[in-house]
C-alpha cells in the first residue's frame, strides 16, 4: 500500500473505532485513535499474516499489551477481513465474541488474550523465543503504552528479551503522553523511555507515530537490526482525528453520546473525502 | 520407621521432567533462579537447551510461558509455591487461566515444611488461590510414585495445571503394584466406617499412620487419598461421607480455601455431615525444622490422631 491508501484505510479504522465505542456506550477511544497509524501499518504493510487462516503457525504474531484499546485492534482485523466489520457494533454487548478486552478463545486473529497492564509484553517475548527455538522466521510485534511501562513486568520482559538478544521482537510504545490521572509526567514519569529500553540492551528508534513515511522506515530499519531486540518509541497523538478528542486525557475511557458521535463521524467523513480529492 | 524409603517430591518433579523431556521434544522448562532448589536443574543437565532460568521474574515467566503456549510448546514453570500462586497469581489468572493456554505450573516448597525458612516463604494459601482460577486443575500428590505420575499426566493433559510439591522428604505409599494416577480420581486406601479422613499431599501418609492407632482403639477410619483438589472426586467424597457420617480433611495448607473447603463446598450439597478441618489455622508459619513444625502444628501423625479421638468424643 502506498501513503495514501494506508491513510485512508487509517481513517476507515478510525470510524469503526468511534461507531463500536459509540454502541458500546463505554470503551478506550483515545489511545485507539492514538494508534490508528500503526495498527494500519501492521495489518496492512508489516505482518505476514493470513486472515483467512487467523492460526496459520508460521504467521507474525501481535500482542496488544494495552488491551483496553481493544476497539482499535479489532476495526483493524474488520478492516483486514478476519470477521465481518458490522460485528464491531456489538462491542462490549452482552454476549458478544468482541469482549471489553482482546480474547484469544473467542476472536480470529487475536494472537493473546490481554488487558491486565504489563502482561502482554512478557507473551510476546515468549513467542518470540519459541520462534528463536524453533529456527522459525516470523516476526512478533507487541504495543504498549507510554502509562503501561510503569508496570515493572514490563521491564522484567525487557530484561530478559535484551538479555536473550530476540531480533524477532519489536515493543512498540504507544506515546500518546496522557494516562487516566493526566500526562504521564504529572503521574509518574517514565521518561526518558528510549534510553530506558537502550539500557536493557534494545535498539531503539523515536519517531512520529502518526506519520507513514516515519512509521515504514522504523519497522524497516528493526528489520535490518540482528542481535537486539527494537523499540519504536512512537509519539502520537491521544484521540488524533476527532476535533474535541485530540490530546485530552478525559477521553482515554469513555464513549460519545449521540451528538458527539455524530461530530466525529462528519469530522472522519471530511477527512476521508479531502483524502479521495488528493 | 527408618528403613521406609523417604523421597522430597521436588525430587519427583525433577526426575519426572527428565523422563518426559527424552520423548517430548516440545517440553520446556522455565525456572525463576531457583532450578537447584526446584530440582529443574536434573532436567537443565539433561536438557540446557530447553531449560530457560528467567532469572528472578516469576510475572514474566508466566507470561514467556503463556506466550511459549501459544507456538506449540509444552512450559513448565517452576518456583517456590509462594512465588509461583502467590507472586505471580494475577498472571496466571489473566495470561494463562483465562485463555486457558497449555501451560503447566510445577511449585515446589509449598507448605509449612520448607522449615527454616519461616512464614514468608511457606505457601498456606496456594490451594486455595489456584483452585478459584476456571479450568485449573490442582494436583497434590502424596508421595514419589504419585509425583511423577502426576508430572506426566498433567504434561498429557491440555490445559493450565498447578502441581503441589514439597522439600521434605516423604514416605512412599503408593508402590502396589496395581498403583494408577487419575487426574481427579481419589484413591481409597484404607477403608472404615466410623469416620472419613480425606487426605492430601504428604498429610496421606500421616493420616494413614493416624488411622492406624486409632484401630487400636477401635476406631474404623476410612482413608482416602485427594491428591486432585480440582477437579474434585465429588462422587468418592459424597459417597463415603454418606457411609461413614463423620468426615475429616487433612492438609499441610490453611484450614480456608483448601481441601477443607473444597470438601465442605461438596458435602453441604451432597451429602451433609458435619466436617473437622485439620491444617494450618488462619494464622502465618515460622521458622524450625520442618519435622518439628509438622508436629508442632498438629499436622503429624500424632497430632491427627489427638485431633480426631477428640472429635468423635
Amino acid at each position: 500500500m502506498n501513503n495514501l491508501e494506508l491513510e485512508k484505510t487509517a481513517n476507515e479504522i478510525r470510524k469503526s473505532i468511534v461507531s463500536a465505542v459509540h454502541s458500546a456506550k463505554s470503551g478506550h477511544p483515545g489511545g485507539s485513535l492514538s494508534a490508528a497509524e500503526l495498527f494500519t501499518y501492521l495489518y496492512f504493510e508489516e505482518m505476514n499474516i493470513d486472515p483467512k487462516n487467523p492460526k496459520w503457525e508460521d504467521r507474525d504474531r501481535f500482542v496488544l499489551s494495552k488491551g483496553h484499546v481493544a476497539p482499535g485492534l479489532y476495526a483493524a482485523l474488520a478492516e483486514r477481513g478476519y470477521f465481518p466489520k458490522e460485528d464491531l457494533l456489538t462491542l462490549r454487548h452482552t454476549g458478544s465474541y468482541l469482549q471489553g478486552h482482546p480474547d484469544m478463545k473467542h476472536i480470529p486473529g487475536v494472537d493473546m488474550s490481554s488487558g491486565s497492564l504489563g502482561q502482554g509484553v512478557s507473551a510476546a517475548v515468549g513467542m518470540a523465543a519459541a520462534g528463536k527455538f524453533d529456527k522459525k522466521d516470523y516476526r512478533v510485534y507487541t504495543m504498549t503504552g507510554d502509562g503501561e511501562i510503569q508496570e515493572g513486568q514490563i521491564w522484567e520482559a525487557a530484561m530478559w528479551a535484551g538479555f536473550r538478544k530476540l531480533d524477532n521482537l519489536v515493543v512498540i510504545v504507544d506515546n500518546n503522553n496522557l494516562q487516566i490521572d493526566g500526562t504521564v509526567e504529572e503521574v509518574c514519569s517514565p521518561y526518558p523511555i528510549d534510553q530506558k529500553f537502550e539500557a536493557f540492551h534494545f535498539h531503539t528508534i523515536t519517531i512520529n507515530g502518526n506519520d507513514f513515511d516515519e512509521i515504514r522506515a522504523a519497522f524497516q530499519e528493526a528489520r535490518k537490526t540482528k542481535g537486539k531486540p527494537t523499540a519504536i518509541i512512537a509519539r502520537t497523538m491521544k484521540g488524533k482525528g476527532v476535533s474535541f478528542m485530540e490530546n485530552i486525557a478525559d477521553w482515554h475511557g469513555k464513549a460519545p453520546d449521540d451528538a458527539q458521535y455524530q461530530q466525529a463521524m462528519e469530522e472522519l467523513q471530511k477527512a476521508g473525502e479531502a483524502l479521495c480529492q488528493r | 520407621m527408618s528403613e521406609i524409603k523417604k523421597i522430597a517430591t521436588r525430587d519427583s518433579y525433577g526426575n519426572a521432567l527428565a523422563e518426559l523431556g527424552q520423548t517430548k521434544p516440545d517440553l520446556i522448562v522455565l525456572d525463576a533462579d531457583l532450578a537447584g532448589a526446584t530440582k529443574t536443574g536434573i532436567f537443565k543437565k539433561a536438557f540446557p537447551e530447553r531449560h530457560w532460568d528467567c532469572g528472578i521474574a516469576e510475572a514474566n515467566m508466566a507470561g514467556i510461558a503463556a506466550g511459549l503456549s501459544t507456538c506449540g510448546k509444552v512450559p513448565f514453570i517452576s518456583s517456590f509455591a509462594m512465588f509461583a500462586a502467590g507472586r505471580a497469581y494475577e498472571q496466571v489468572r489473566n495470561s494463562i487461566g483465562y485463555p486457558h493456554l497449555n501451560v503447566k505450573i510445577g511449585a515446589t516448597h509449598a507448605g509449612i515444611t520448607v522449615g527454616e525458612d519461616g512464614a514468608t516463604h511457606q505457601c498456606l494459601e496456594d490451594l486455595a488461590l489456584m483452585r478459584e482460577i476456571p479450568g485449573m486443575v490442582v494436583i497434590n500428590p502424596s508421595d514419589d510414585i504419585e509425583a511423577k505420575a502426576a508430572v506426566k499426566a498433567a504434561y498429557e493433559h491440555v490445559g493450565p495445571v498447578y502441581l503441589r510439591f514439597g522439600r521434605l522428604a516423604v514416605p512412599i505409599i503408593n508402590d502396589a503394584p496395581d498403583y494408577c494416577f487419575e487426574i481427579g480420581k481419589g484413591r481409597v486406601l484404607k477403608e472404615g466406617t466410623d469416620v472419613t479422613i480425606f487426605a492430601t499431599g504428604l498429610e496421606v501418609s500421616e493420616s494413614l499412620e493416624a488411622a492406624r492407632e486409632l484401630e487400636k482403639d477401635g476406631i474404623s477410619a476410612e482413608v482416602i487419598n485427594i491428591h486432585t483438589i480440582k477437579p474434585l472426586d465429588e462422587e468418592l467424597v459424597a459417597a463415603s461421607a454418606a457411609k461413614t457420617k463423620k468426615v475429616v480433611t487433612v492438609e499441610e495448607h490453611s484450614v480456608l480455601g483448601g481441601l477443607g473447603s473444597a470438601v465442605c463446598e461438596v458435602l453441604c450439597e451432597k451429602a451433609p455431615a458435619p466436617v473437622l478441618r485439620i491444617g494450618v489455622e488462619d494464622r502465618f508459619g515460622e521458622s524450625g525444622p520442618a519435622v518439628e513444625l509438622l508436629h508442632k502444628y498438629g499436622l503429624d501423625a500424632e497430632g491427627i490422631y489427638k485431633k480426631i479421638k477428640a472429635y468423635l468424643g
